[in-house]
C-alpha cells in the first residue's frame, strides 16, 4: 500500500489540472445538453454522462487517440469529446443541426468520428459489441497495433450478441478491451434485478478472456488501470473484459424525469459522495497545485466555453430537406417520394 | 471477341470470389463451415487450402456475432464475403444486418462506408421443411441502405459477385439452392462485371411478361416453352437486382406485351413479387388489358413431405395456370 501512495504522487501538476479540466468540461456540457433538452432544442433520447467522468477521461488518456479505435453505446458525448471531436459537431448534432458530426443525422445517440477513431455511438444494446470486435479483427486480420476500446453498460452485458462476440474475440485473439460501464441501473432496473450474478467481471471467465473489477470514480486510479490494461492487450494482441464500477448522477435519459422510481434520494445523496471531480479537486489541494480560487475560476472558464459552443450550435442552420436522401448509399439513392 | 467457359453456378461463384481475393487481400471470407468442411453446399470449396484460416475463417455458429464482427472489419475498411448457410440462418443476424451494417453509412452521413456482401442460398431446397426454406430477399430489399440481388444463371452470380465485392455499401447476395447446379456460359474475364439494377430479357415475346428473379426465372423460362405451345409468346424479364430495381425494363416489356405476371417462390402476400406488381399497377396502368397477376409460394410455413413442399413452391404449371386465368 505505501508502495502505490508514493506511485501515486508521481502525476505531474499539469496533468492533474488537465484531467479535471476535462471532467468538468464534460460535466458542464452535458448539463448544457440536458438544459436544451429541456428547452425544446435536444429530442429523441438524450444520455448524458454525468458522474462517470473519470471513467471515459481515464480510458482515453490511455489511448493512441486518432489511431486506438473507440466505439461505445449511445451515451457517447464524452468519448467523441474526449477523444477531440469539435465539440461544436457534437453539441450541434445533439441539435439536429447540418454541422453535427453526423450532418443532423444521427443525434445524441450516433455520435461517430472516425477520424478521431471515434466510431459511434450506437443504440440497440449491446449491439455494437460485435462491431468493435470487427474493429479489432481488422486490426489483428493487418498485424497492426490498434488496441480497440469496447465499451457497454451493465445492461448490455446480458445481452446474447455480447457472448457471442467474447467467444469469438478469445477464439481469434482479437486486441478488445470489453469495458463494461457498470453504473448499476439498465434504465430503472438495478444490477440485482437484471444480472443473476452482479459480478459482471466474471463474464470474461467461460471464455479465457483477463477479467477484473475496478473502481470507475477515481480518475487517477482509473488511468493507472487503464494503462496496465492497454498495455497488456497492445502487447499481447489478446481481448480483456473490465468492469468498472461507476454512478450515474443523472437519470437513465433525458426524458427519465422520475429517478425516485428505482433509488432514493438518500442513495444518490450517499454516491454524490464518490463524485470523482470533487474528489480530484481535493487532491489538486491537498498537492497544493490550485486552491479554491483557481478552482473556481477553472470552473468559471470552462462554463463560459461551453456557453460558447453552445451559442455557435444553436446559431447553425438545420439541414436542408432535400438532404434527405442523401448518404443512404455511397453511390444512389432508393425509391423517392411518399 | 473474350472467350466463354461452360461451368455451373456453384463453380462460377467458387471461382469468382477466388479471384476477387486473389485480387485484393482485404477480401476474406466467413462462415460456418466454409473453410475445413468447405461449405455445406461447396461453394467455397477448394479455398481454404489456397488461402488458410486467415482468410478462410471458420465461425463458430453464431450469425448475430459474425455478421456484427464482419461489418466491423468493414467499417474498418476491410472487405469481407460473409456466408449464411443458409439465409434462414441470417435471421439471427438481422438486428445486426438491419439495424447496424445497413444504418451506418446514413447515420455517419457518410464518413464510415460498410463494403460488406452477406451471401447464401435462401428458398426451399428439398425437403428441408418449415426452418431452413426461407425465402428472406423481400426482407433485405425492403431495408433502405442495402442493396440486394438474386441472380439466375452462372454469368450473373460470377459477375455480380465481383459488383458486390467492388461495391462500397452492404450487399445481400441471393442465391437459391437449386440453382448450384445449373450449367451456362459464362466470360472467362476476371474483371467481368454485371451491374446492379440492370433486368435483362432472356426471352423476347409479345403477348405477356413473365417476371421474376433467381430461380424463378427458370420456372418462367420453362412455362414460355409451355406457353409456345399454346401460341402464346411470352417475354421473360430476369429482374436480378431488387434494390436498386430496374423498374424501366420491367415497365419497357409491360408496355409492350400488356400483361404482366410476376413470379416469386417466397411466401405470395408481401414478398417482393408484391412490390413489383404495385409498382407496374401505378406506373403502366394504361398500358395494361389485364390485372396484374402474381404467383408466390403458397401462404404455409414449408411442409416436410415431397409431396407438399412441392404444393408450395411455384413451378411453370402454376405460372401458365396464370397466364390462362389473365387472358
Amino acid at each position: 500500500m505505501a508502495k502505490q501512495a508514493e506511485k501515486k504522487n508521481l502525476e505531474l501538476p499539469a496533468e492533474l489540472e488537465r484531467y479535471y479540466r476535462d471532467m468538468l468540461f464534460i460535466r458542464h456540457f452535458e448539463e448544457k445538453c440536458n438544459m436544451a433538452y429541456r428547452q425544446g432544442k435536444a429530442g429523441g433520447y438524450m444520455h448524458v454522462y454525468i458522474g462517470m467522468e473519470a471513467l471515459a477521461v481515464g480510458w482515453m488518456h490511455t489511448i493512441r487517440k486518432g489511431h486506438d479505435y473507440v466505439i461505445t453505446a449511445y451515451r457517447d458525448h464524452a468519448h467523441a469529446l474526449l477523444l477531440g471531436t469539435d465539440p461544436v459537431a457534437v453539441m450541434a448534432e445533439i441539435m439536429g443541426r447540418k454541422a453535427g458530426t453526423a450532418g443532423g443525422k444521427g443525434g445524441s445517440m450516433h455520435i461517430y468520428d472516425p477520424k478521431h477513431g471515434m466510431y459511434g455511438g450506437w443504440g440497440i444494446v449491446g449491439g455494437h459489441i460485435p462491431l468493435g470486435a470487427g474493429l479489432a479483427f481488422a486490426s489483428r486480420y493487418r498485424g497492426d497495433d490498434r488496441v480497440t476500446l469496447n465499451f457497454l453498460g451493465d445492461g448490455a452485458a446480458n445481452q446474447g450478441v455480447v457472448y457471442e462476440t467474447l467467444n469469438m474475440a478469445a477464439l481469434y485473439s482479437l486486441p478488445c478491451i470489453f469495458i463494461i460501464e457498470n453504473n448499476e441501473f439498465a434504465m430503472g432496473t438495478r444490477l440485482e434485478y437484471h444480472a443473476s450474478d452482479p459480478e459482471l467481471w466474471k463474464r470474461g471467465l467461460p471464455f479465457n478472456i483477463k477479467c477484473e473489477r475496478i473502481d470507475g470514480m477515481d480518475v487517477l486510479q482509473m488511468k493507472k488501470d487503464a494503462e496496465r490494461i492497454v498495455d497488456w492487450v497492445r502487447k499481447e494482441g489478446k481481448p480483456y473484459l473490465v468492469e468498472i464500477m461507476t454512478y450515474r448522477f443523472s437519470g437513465h435519459g433525458a426524458a427519465d424525469n422520475d429517478r425516485q422510481l428505482y433509488r432514493t434520494k438518500e442513495e444518490e445523496l450517499e454516491n454524490l459522495k464518490r463524485d470523482p471531480i470533487k474528489k480530484l479537486e481535493q487532491v489538486l489541494i491537498d498537492r497544493n497545485i490550485a486552491n479554491e480560487e483557481k478552482l473556481e475560476a477553472i470552473d468559471a472558464e470552462i462554463q463560459e466555453a461551453v456557453d460558447k459552443i453552445y451559442a455557435e450550435a444553436d446559431a447553425s442552420p438545420f439541414p436542408d430537406v432535400d438532404e434527405v436522401y442523401d448518404n443512404i448509399y455511397s453511390d444512389m439513392t432508393p425509391e423517392k417520394g411518399h | 471477341m473474350s472467350l466463354t467457359l461452360e461451368m455451373s453456378y456453384r463453380d462460377a461463384l467458387q471461382k469468382s470470389m477466388l479471384e476477387e481475393m486473389d485480387k485484393n487481400a482485404d477480401v476474406f471470407l466467413m462462415g460456418e463451415d466454409i473453410g475445413r468442411y468447405e461449405g455445406t453446399f461447396k461453394v467455397t470449396k477448394g479455398l481454404f487450402p489456397k488461402y488458410g484460416h486467415r482468410r478462410v475463417i471458420d465461425t463458430p455458429i453464431t450469425e448475430a456475432g459474425f455478421a456484427g464482427i464482419a461489418t466491423g472489419a468493414a467499417m474498418a475498411g476491410l472487405r469481407p464475403i460473409v456466408e449464411f448457410m443458409t439465409m434462414s440462418f441470417s435471421i439471427l443476424a438481422l438486428d445486426q444486418i438491419i439495424n447496424h451494417t445497413a444504418k451506418i453509412h446514413y447515420m455517419t452521413n457518410g464518413e464510415v462506408k460498410c463494403p460488406i456482401v452477406f451471401r447464401g442460398p435462401g428458398g426451399a431446397a428439398k425437403q428441408l421443411s418449415a426452418q431452413h426454406s426461407h425465402s428472406m430477399e423481400g426482407w433485405f430489399a425492403h431495408v433502405p441502405g442495402l442493396k440486394v440481388v438474386a441472380p439466375a444463371t452462372p454469368a450473373d452470380i460470377y459477375g455480380m459477385l465481383k459488383t458486390a465485392v467492388a461495391d462500397d455499401n452492404p450487399v445481400i447476395l441471393y442465391e437459391n439452392p437449386g440453382l448450384y447446379t445449373i450449367k451456362g456460359t459464362v466470360p472467362d474475364d476476371p474483371n467481368y462485371h454485371v451491374p446492379f439494377g440492370k433486368a435483362q430479357i432472356l426471352r423476347e415475346g409479345k403477348d405477356i411478361s413473365l417476371i421474376g428473379y433467381s430461380r424463378m426465372t427458370h420456372i418462367n423460362l420453362a412455362a414460355a416453352e409451355l406457353l409456345a405451345k399454346d401460341g402464346i409468346d411470352a417475354e421473360v424479364v430476369d429482374v436480378r437486382s431488387l434494390l436498386p430495381l430496374d423498374a424501366e425494363t420491367i415497365y419497357k416489356s409491360v408496355r409492350k406485351t400488356h400483361r404482366a405476371v410476376v413470379v416469386y417462390e417466397d411466401w405470395r402476400s408481401g414478398g417482393f413479387g408484391a412490390e413489383i406488381a404495385a409498382r407496374i399497377g401505378e406506373d403502366c396502368f394504361d398500358d395494361l388489358d389485364a390485372p396484374v397477376a402474381r404467383v408466390g409460394g403458397l401462404n404455409v410455413p414449408m411442409p416436410y413431405a415431397r409431396v407438399l413442399e412441392l404444393e408450395c413452391i411455384p413451378d411453370e404449371k402454376d405460372v401458365v395456370a396464370a397466364v390462362h386465368k389473365q387472358r
